[in-house]
């Protein structure tokens, strides 16, 4: 066991005693390392963490796992409930197995990284975040979407993009249909390095960016209308 | 909010564990829905033989209402009594009489549920209490579902608790609410199909018994209700020998599987599944909106 590495086992350990315990570190601490025992499908694990730390949970987790999340890197060793690193700020979440709906929701900041699929509403009212699911998202992913990315390498549900701002989506495979107001654009060279950027970000190699579609806004619903400002 | 369990099993081994089993998911899900609880169990039958599961009031004699509808009906019933609720074991052939004479001589008696191998029980309370009370942790059988309520569409009554029966060996859970439960259970009313209640629920359970009472499988019926049906809806079904799993279009409500060789198991989270037997190598899965999920035991 590496000196700094902190070990808690949800088995033993009251969930909101390892939370308090996150909450009170410095920027500066030297328990830098932290490993997540038997999260037992728990809620709100590692929620709030605000310091440059690594938490690693081995296990499945239930919903708004990494919440609020602020320059930590949450890594879950298996799949997340509804809601994981929902309104994250910055650092990065990263799911290995699946993601349930409203992944990445309100996120403002950092990136979200999913190896298998999300379901529904993946990146709803993303405002800023990056997210990179390597399997496919469910209908109404990037509803209202606000600013960001949403990178899918498999297929996307139906409803796209509904009511999007300006977000910019990225999907390789299927689009099942486009919400209100979303549209195909062009992919330049300009959006094809911003992907790989990404991409890189995410450790995703060995992919051809040139196989993705490019989607956002038309911005045609009543708030992009000069007419209808206040 | 409410939430739901259930358990197929397909390995006869697990039956005798298959009440204490789900009283761990039950109580896991107690949170979801602290208003009340219910579940339905299928267990062992006899061939000829039909089970009433019939509530009264707590101290109920049903040996002593057993005894009265025997005299009345000239044939042999069995009775077990667990705290409100009376099973009643008697000759299918002679299950409408039975009806009948039920209501007519113990009309403060409600009759909850029929079935070769069902019992269904739902009471007001914590569910883990609810559990005790009926010694669910005991019932040996070979699938189950179990609700815990959140009362959103109607009272916290023992009526309003899930799960809801309106034919043979047929019993639903659901989390959500419809929106056109009104016009639908008119329809059904129209077709000959009773309701005891105003709960949106039943008009599904019922939509389901119309269905199947035309001859379609609980498979047909479910994909029937995507059309027919309107509102948020995950539902968990089980007949005599089937167990089935749908979700609305829009999928709000929550939804988890796991399967093994050994078992199919659903949870509205995760977190009621983590002591189902060798968990660990399940596969774990979010049921799709809009797909039938369907699972049948070998004749």
């Amino acid at each position: 066991m590496n000196a700094s590495e902190q070990v808690v086992d949800l088995s033993t350990t009251e969930l909101r005693d390892l939370n308090s315990a996150l909450h009170k570190l410095r920027p500066d601490t030297n328990q830098t390392l932290w490993r997540i025992a038997n999260p037992r499908g728990r809620h709100s694990v590692a929620v709030g963490v605000d310091a440059p730390v690594t938490i690693e949970i081995d296990g499945h987790v239930g919903y708004y796992c990494a919440g609020m999340n602020k320059h930590a890197k949450v890594v879950v060793n298996g799949n997340a409930g509804t809601g994981v690193a929902e309104n994250i700020m910055s650092g990065t979440v990263h799911v290995k197995g699946d993601a349930s709906q409203s992944a990445g929701a309100t996120g403002c900041g950092g990136m979200l990284i999913i190896d298998g699929n999300a379901s529904a509403r993946c990146g709803i009212s993303m405002k800023g975040i990056d997210i990179v699911v390597k399997g496919s998202v469910g209908h109404m992913s990037a509803f209202m979407a606000q600013a960001g990315s949403l990178v899918v390498l498999g297929d996307a549900g139906e409803s796209l993009g509904d009511s999007i701002y300006e977000a910019r989506l990225y999907v390789r495979g299927k689009v099942q249909g486009l919400g209100a107001d979303c549209i195909e654009k062009p992919m330049t060279d300009h959006h094809k390095a911003k992907l790989t950027a990404k991409l890189t970000a995410a450790g995703v190699t060995g992919v051809d960016v040139g196989a993705f579609k490019r989607y956002g806004s038309a911005r045609r619903l009543y708030h992009f209308h000069v007419d209808n400002v206040y | 909010m409410c939430g739901i369990v259930g358990l197929f099993l397909k390995d006869p081994k697990l039956e005798p564990d298959l009440g204490r089993l789900l009283s761990q998911m039950m109580g896991v899900l107690s949170d979801r829905g602290p208003d009340s609880a219910g579940f339905a169990v299928f267990g062992r039958g006899a061939a000829g033989n039909v089970k009433l599961t019939v509530r009264g009031v707590e101290g109920s004699d049903f040996l002593a209402l057993a005894r009265k509808l025997s005299e009345a009906l000239g044939i042999k019933i069995a009775a077990v009594g667990r705290h409100t609720h009376g099973i009643l074991t008697l000759p299918a052939d002679r299950e409408a009489d039975a009806k009948a004479a039920l209501a007519k001589l113990a009309p403060e008696i409600d009759l909850v549920g029929a079935g070769t191998r069902m019992e269904l029980y739902k009471e007001v309370g914590r569910p883990e209490l609810v559990a005790t009370q009926f010694g669910l942790e005991r019932m040996p059988g070979t699938h189950g579902i179990c609700h815990t309520r959140m009362a959103t569409e109607s009272a916290v009554t023992t009526n309003g608790a899930h799960p809801f029966s309106t034919g043979l060996d047929q019993c639903l859970v659901h989390n959500g609410s419809l929106s056109n439960h009104n016009a639908v259970r008119r329809e059904l009313r129209r077709e000959g199909i009773e309701f005891a209640t105003e709960n949106d629920t039943e008009v599904a359970a019922g939509y389901l018994t119309a269905r199947m009472h035309k001859g379609a499988s609980l498979k047909q019926a479910l994909t029937d209700a995507l059309t027919d049906l309107d509102g948020f809806y995950t539902f968990v079904v089980g007949t005599e020998s089937g167990f089935g799993v749908l979700r609305d279009p829009i999928a709000c409500k929550p939804a988890v599987m796991a399967e093994t060789d050994r078992y199919v198991a659903f949870g509205s989270e995760y977190r009621a599944l983590v002591d189902l037997p060798d968990i660990a190598k399940a596969r774990i899965w979010e049921p799709e909106p809009s797909t039938v999920y369907f699972w049948e035991r070998p004749n």
